[in-house]
């Protein structure tokens, strides 16, 4: 498969000052922005880091671009909502960015209920020269001015400004679990646990409603939507996911309303595979679209399926994650890790996906050799340029020398977000703190 | 006031308040279930089961997800119970079957109202809410939001249902209480008048079938009461 990921892990660590370890600096989510030059990382404190890439030095050849920190803000605070007497978490669920349109860089991200729109710039030229003003902005004794000059622009420090420019507030009563930016860029969505939001991007006070699943009586509540995402072709198609395992492709053409999908994609249960736990299990936790626009990715709690847009009674590959585990699941409902939320992946040619499991560990599949591989995010094991070994969990019976016991596995330590460059061999991984970067110097091209 | 006013609360102190059970969930290898015999197995996730079921709605804003998929799962787990008696202190002896299936009705009926009446007073919650946002929770006109009007009555049984879910005797505790005044086709007319919110369409579509009479009571009840309280707005 020739996935020999060197490592450069690149943990926010010594010398910077953010780094605490405190449940605030949780890395919540992970995104790409659509050239790879810039990944945004949201935390539970509210706050989003946003790393760039070095531009490759003719110097040093060997050290493709490495990402550095570029600007860090505070995106969401904690909020009091008077009404019900809840505290609103800062925590960012999503970020999503926007297409590039000119000089500056757009993002949105969200906490459980308002979502921003960021604005990024960068000034590195400032004016000097003023006639009235002198060096530091004190206004000049006009006596002392004699000539006139024409104000220059010269070089300076670089300096990234960050502002708010939208504040989508008040559009949602549950929580917020995803934002898809349209292929239009003019519109974006927003979900939660009942309802999916339509917005444009530069109207704030208004929304439309596309999806509500609330039943009339809370008590006929029985399934929540989990996830959504737009078409990257198609502006008016979107999948969103339940909790009950099922996906509704939806024509936003068909009907302003769109309660009735126009696709479902389900698998019917497997009788043998049966339990009280089988609908949890099946709990859609991310759906993406592949980058062609023909594929979806589905993750559930024990595997990652690939569907056909074309084909609803059944996804073309199924790939287990962590199959171990699947006798483990009273433990697991027990102790709630059999809720966790594990976030998938595309690369760039839609030939790999990748998702995360526990232990830090994380699974990569090839789809065209069938052949997968289990990595693992850690200090220990991730040495600068230090090629990551693949790991295995043996389940009893002939046990290898570097394998881990089922047993041992830490449940604490979960890999829930992922993401890969939309187009060269860097995968970024949040584990818990966190964030590692690995890139792949053997096999930069796609294949 | 409806709210809790609890803030949401930290995971240590969630943690306490499940005691009886921190050993059990704390132990990630726990044998005990596993091995018992599948009848014991299966009274123990339900007990597990109803124990997340009441500790998540005990937090102010319940994970809705994690809510949903705790109440399917032990609605699988008691219809898998079916031929023995949910409830613990009743002795299920191999009994006529009539017998079994009243004692199922009524742990299914306390049970499914108990939940019923859990999620009712958590959509009462949320909907305290809604009457204030105003422009970005509408959607095409004419369609109803499904918002779920309050059950002022859920809330009366919000104590103790939570500390006896499985007390058949749940019905009966409230019998002699008229809760007819707090129907809510009676109240969300009125509500419509003093609260003109996007929640508006189950009103406008109960109305119509009101007919005179009903109407009549339905301003003397208002006249009267509005006359003893002037609520805040009885929004949805």
């Amino acid at each position: 498969m020739g996935l020999s990921a060197s490592s450069k892990p690149l943990p926010i660590q010594e010398g910077q000052p953010w780094e605490m370890k405190t449940p605030a600096d949780i890395i919540s989510t992970v995104e790409f922005n659509h050239t790879g030059e810039l990944l945004a990382t949201g935390d539970k404190g509210g706050r989003v880091v946003i790393f760039q890439r070095e531009p490759e030095s003719k110097n040093a050849p060997h050290s493709q671009g490495e990402y550095d920190v570029y600007s860090t803000f505070q995106s969401h605070e904690p909020e009091f909502d008077y009404l019900k007497s809840l505290e609103i978490e800062e925590k960012i669920n999503k970020i999503k960015w926007l297409p590039q349109q000119n000089a500056a860089h757009s993002l949105l991200s969200t906490n459980d209920k308002t979502i921003k729109l960021w604005k990024i710039t960068e000034r590195d030229k400032r004016p000097e020269g003023y006639n009235l003003k002198d060096e530091e902005g004190k206004l000049k004794d006009l006596s002392t001015v004699t000539s006139l000059q024409v104000p220059v622009l010269k070089p300076m420090d670089l300096m990234v400004e960050v502002s708010p420019r939208r504040i989508f507030a008040n559009g949602h009563t549950y929580h917020i679990n995803s934002i898809s930016v349209n292929s239009d860029c003019e519109t974006y969505m927003s979900a939660d646990d009942l309802r999916i939001n339509l917005w444009h991007l530069a109207i704030t006070d208004r929304s439309f409603n596309i999806v509500d699943i609330k039943p009339a009586n809370m008590e006929d509540l029985t399934e929540v939507i989990t996830a959504s995402e737009f078409h990257p072709h198609h502006c008016n198609l979107f999948v969103y996911s339940s909790s009950k395992g099922s996906l509704r492709l939806c024509d936003m053409r068909a009907a302003a309303l769109c309660d009735k999908h126009s696709k479902l994609f389900e698998e019917p249960e497997d009788p043998s595979n049966r339990s009280f736990f089988s609908e949890i299990i099946s709990s859609v936790s991310d759906v993406k679209f592949s980058h062609s626009g023909r594929y979806m990715l589905t993750r559930d709690y024990l595997t990652v399926k690939v569907w056909d847009l074309n084909m609803e009674a059944r996804p073309i590959e199924t790939y287990q994650v962590h199959d171990y585990l699947r006798s483990k699941l009273c433990s697991l409902y027990e102790n709630d890790c059999i809720f966790d939320k594990f976030e998938c992946a595309w690369n760039g040619s839609d030939s790999v996906i990748m998702t995360g499991a526990y232990n830090n560990f994380f699974r990569m599949f090839d789809r065209n050799t069938k052949r997968d591989v289990t990595l693992e995010a850690s200090r220990e094991s991730s040495k600068p340029r230090a090629v990551l070994k693949p790991r295995r969990v043996c389940v009893g019976g002939k046990r290898r020398r570097d394998d881990i016991s089922v047993d041992s596995l830490d449940f604490t330590k979960k890999i829930l977000h992922t993401a890969w460059h939309p187009a060269e061999n860097i995968i970024a991984i949040a584990a818990t703190n966190n964030l590692y970067i690995f890139q792949d110097k053997v096999n930069s091209e796609m294949h | 006031m409806l709210s809790k006013g609890l803030k949401r609360k930290r995971e240590e102190e969630e943690e306490k308040e499940s005691l009886a059970v921190d050993a059990l969930w704390l132990d990630p290898g726990h044998a005990a279930v596993a091995q018992a015999p599948p009848a014991a197995a299966s009274s123990s996730l339900f007990d597990l089961s109803v124990l997340k079921l009441h500790h998540s709605l005990q937090q102010s804003e319940p994970d809705l997800r994690h809510l949903v998929l705790v109440v399917n799962t032990l609605r699988r787990i008691q219809a898998s119970m079916a031929p023995a008696a949910a409830l613990p202190p009743v002795p299920s002896p191999p009994a006529a079957p009539s017998m079994a299936d009243n004692l199922l009705a009524s742990s299914d009926a306390a049970l499914s109202a108990s939940m019923a009446s859990l999620l009712e007073d958590l959509s009462h919650i949320e909907g305290l809410s809604q009457a204030p946002q105003p422009l970005a929770d509408e959607g095409p006109p004419g369609r109803s939001m499904g918002g779920a009007a309050p059950s002022l009555g859920a809330l009366d049984l919000l104590g103790p249902a939570t500390g006896c879910l499985l007390d058949d005797g749940l019905e009966g505790l409230f019998e002699d209480i008229d809760t007819s005044m707090y129907d809510n086709e009676l109240w969300a007319p009125a509500s419509e008048g003093l609260k003109p919110g996007p929640e508006d369409e189950p009103g406008k579509e109960e109305a119509p079938e009101l007919d005179e009479a009903e109407l009549d009571y339905l301003m003397d009840v208002l006249v009267g009461t509005q006359a003893l309280e002037r609520p805040p707005g009885p929004g949805r």
